[in-house]
């Protein structure tokens, strides 16, 4: 290489340009970089925050209350109190099925390849890309905690039990957020990811036990309540918010798994998005 | 020396229809190479075959000697890449655009925040730079753009189609960038265009395609040197060699136009 004298731009390191990181760093830190950028964001427009929160403050404000003075629903706990961990899991729903919608939009706008174009493993802008789905929807379920709190529900204060949670809702999300991609990278088209997700979104949220305990449900909604991952969210948050029986372990451990298949059907998809 | 980039045998089709074929060409380090060719002539194929986002069914291609597909990190870390469409993210502010490709690329922490503002100083963008993308003008976003795949000091530099949609303005503010880039760094630049005019300006040897294949490859002037009637340009070599107008495959260029237009509402 040539002409470099009185370069403005120094590219004396290019040649020499550093290994750069590789295997376990390198993921971790593009999924420190990939959810960064989602702070920045979020930074720009917190606004989104408060109107995403509208819908949840809905269902907690309007089925919540009312639900709750009726006593149709046989629970342990007041009625809003059980509700609040199903609302939460849903806005945390929403957000990552939403984000991962988010991903065809940056492929159409040629984002997407240029991510791909960067020294970036497709496993590790899936894991980025999931992560950063999970930081969008903690903090949007933090606006959701606070609406819960104010109007009254019985929500622990215990910080070791609040940061569980908040590690249960990144990992649901992750989940949530690949399965938006496992679709886009199955449908390749923006309208039909789009399509599908909210066909999807809301009997993932009537099939699970956000709204009612499993005890009353019929055979077959119990059959899909007990494959739907959203149910084992719901079930720890309760467990940890609330303070109602519940499976932790198993809870964990379900999600756990449900997220790395996903992420591993993810990975493998991603790059027909580049094409 | 070996060759920038080195691409033999390349043949792409989408479900069946071909976008290229018999693609054979060879970069040479530190030269301005240009891809020439209409819309729909398979000039973005075949980047998109370079940068190894399709899968080669067939052919090679090598960086620097090392084989796209064999060796995908270490040729990514060679490469700094500007799509076709306006593809900056517009939910950021132009720092924060650059930045989030230094530490995709691990330009080391220390260095990391006197790089970014180099690079956005270089492209002219310091006073912008605070503002978020979605106020930036096109000539602006193509800037940043550069400023993106700059952060990692490639030594391949590639663009597609970077003053597509600009107004004339722009589009020389973008080939002095590209300009400068070359004479302060001496990277390799490999850029598609369709506008012959400045490929002739920027380009040290071009390659015209047509329908998907390269009908013939040269340094400019002596493309023209060799058209039988004197004072050609590019469009009358392509011309000679292709046998018909520019202009035609309209309808495999709408794809392009709609995409450009939707970037360009997206960006408002
Ligand atoms: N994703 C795609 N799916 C199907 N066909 C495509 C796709 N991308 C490009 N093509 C087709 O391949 C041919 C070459 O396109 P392209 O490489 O984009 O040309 P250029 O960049 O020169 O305008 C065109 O006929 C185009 O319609
Ligand atoms: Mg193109």
């Amino acid at each position: 290489m040539s002409g470099r004298a009185g370069a403005p731009l120094d590219v004396s390191a290019d040649l020499l340009a550093p290994p750069g990181r590789t295997g376990l760093r390198m993921v971790l830190s593009r999924i420190g970089t990939l959810c960064l950028v989602e702070l920045q964001k979020l930074r720009h427009d917190k606004l989104d925050l408060v109107t995403r929160a509208a819908q949840p403050a809905l269902w907690l404000l309007v089925f919540g209350t009312t639900f709750s003075q009726l006593r149709v629903i046989p629970t342990d706990v007041p009625y809003l109190d059980y509700l609040a961990p199903g609302v939460l899991a849903q806005s945390a729903l929403f957000v990552s099925i939403f984000y991962g919608i988010q991903i065809m939009w940056e492929r159409d706008a040629g984002v997407l390849s240029k991510l791909l174009v960067t020294p970036t493993p497709p496993a590790a802008l899936v894991i980025g890309k999931a992560f950063a789905a999970g930081v969008r929807a903690v903090l949007q379920v933090l606006v959701v905690v606070l609406l819960a709190a104010v109007l009254g529900v019985g929500l622990t204060a215990n910080p070791l039990r609040l940061l569980l949670a908040a590690g249960i809702v990144v990992l649901g999300s992750a989940f949530f957020c690949c399965l938006s991609v496992i679709i886009a990278g199955l449908v390749l088209s923006r309208d039909r990811v789009v399509g599908i997700s909210q066909a999807i979104v809301m009997p993932l949220f009537f099939a699970s036990n956000a709204l009612y305990p499993e005890e009353l449900m019929p055979a077959w909604l119990r059959a899909i309540n007990l494959v739907n991952p959203l149910s084992y969210q719901v079930d720890a948050l309760r467990g940890l918010l609330i303070g109602t029986p519940s499976r932790l372990l198993l809870d964990i451990g379900v999600l756990a798994g449900a997220t790395a298949l996903a992420i591993a059907l993810a990975t493998r998809l991603v790059g027909r998005l580049g094409r | 020396m070996t060759a920038a980039v080195r691409v033999h045998g390349l043949r792409y089709a989408f479900n069946g229809s071909v976008a290229v074929s018999n693609i054979d060409l060879t970069v040479q380090t530190g030269e301005v190479f240009g891809l020439l060719g209409p819309n729909g002539a398979g000039k973005t194929t075949t980047i998109r075959a370079i940068t190894a986002l399709l899968p080669v069914p067939a052919g090679t291609i090598s960086i620097f000697g090392l084989d796209v597909t064999r060796n995908r990190m270490a040729v990514r870390r060679l490469i700094g890449y500007v799509p076709q469409m306006l593809s900056a993210d517009s939910d950021l502010t132009g720092r924060e655009n650059v930045s989030l490709f230094a530490r995709l690329f691990d330009v080391p922490r220390r260095q990391r925040a006197a790089r970014v503002d180099e690079v956005i100083d270089a492209m002219g963008l310091t006073e912008a730079a605070d503002r978020r993308a979605s106020t930036y003008s096109g000539g602006m976003v193509r800037r940043l753009e550069l400023a993106q795949a700059l952060i990692s000091m490639p030594r391949l530099l590639i663009l597609d189609e970077p003053t597509i949609g600009l107004d004339p303005l722009a589009r020389s503010g973008v080939w002095e960038r590209i300009a400068a880039i070359r004479r302060d760094t001496g990277m390799t630049v490999l850029v598609t265009t369709h506008y012959m005019d400045e490929a002739e300006q920027a380009c040290d040897r071009v390659a015209l395609m047509h329908r998907g294949e390269i009908r013939v490859l040269g340094a400019p002037e002596a493309l023209i040197a060799d058209l039988p009637e004197p004072d050609g340009d590019l469009d009358d070599v392509f011309r000679a060699h292709v046998g018909d107008h520019l202009d035609d495959d309209r309808t495999r260029g709408m794809r392009d136009v709609r995409a450009s237009r939707r970037t360009a509402r997206r960006l408002g």
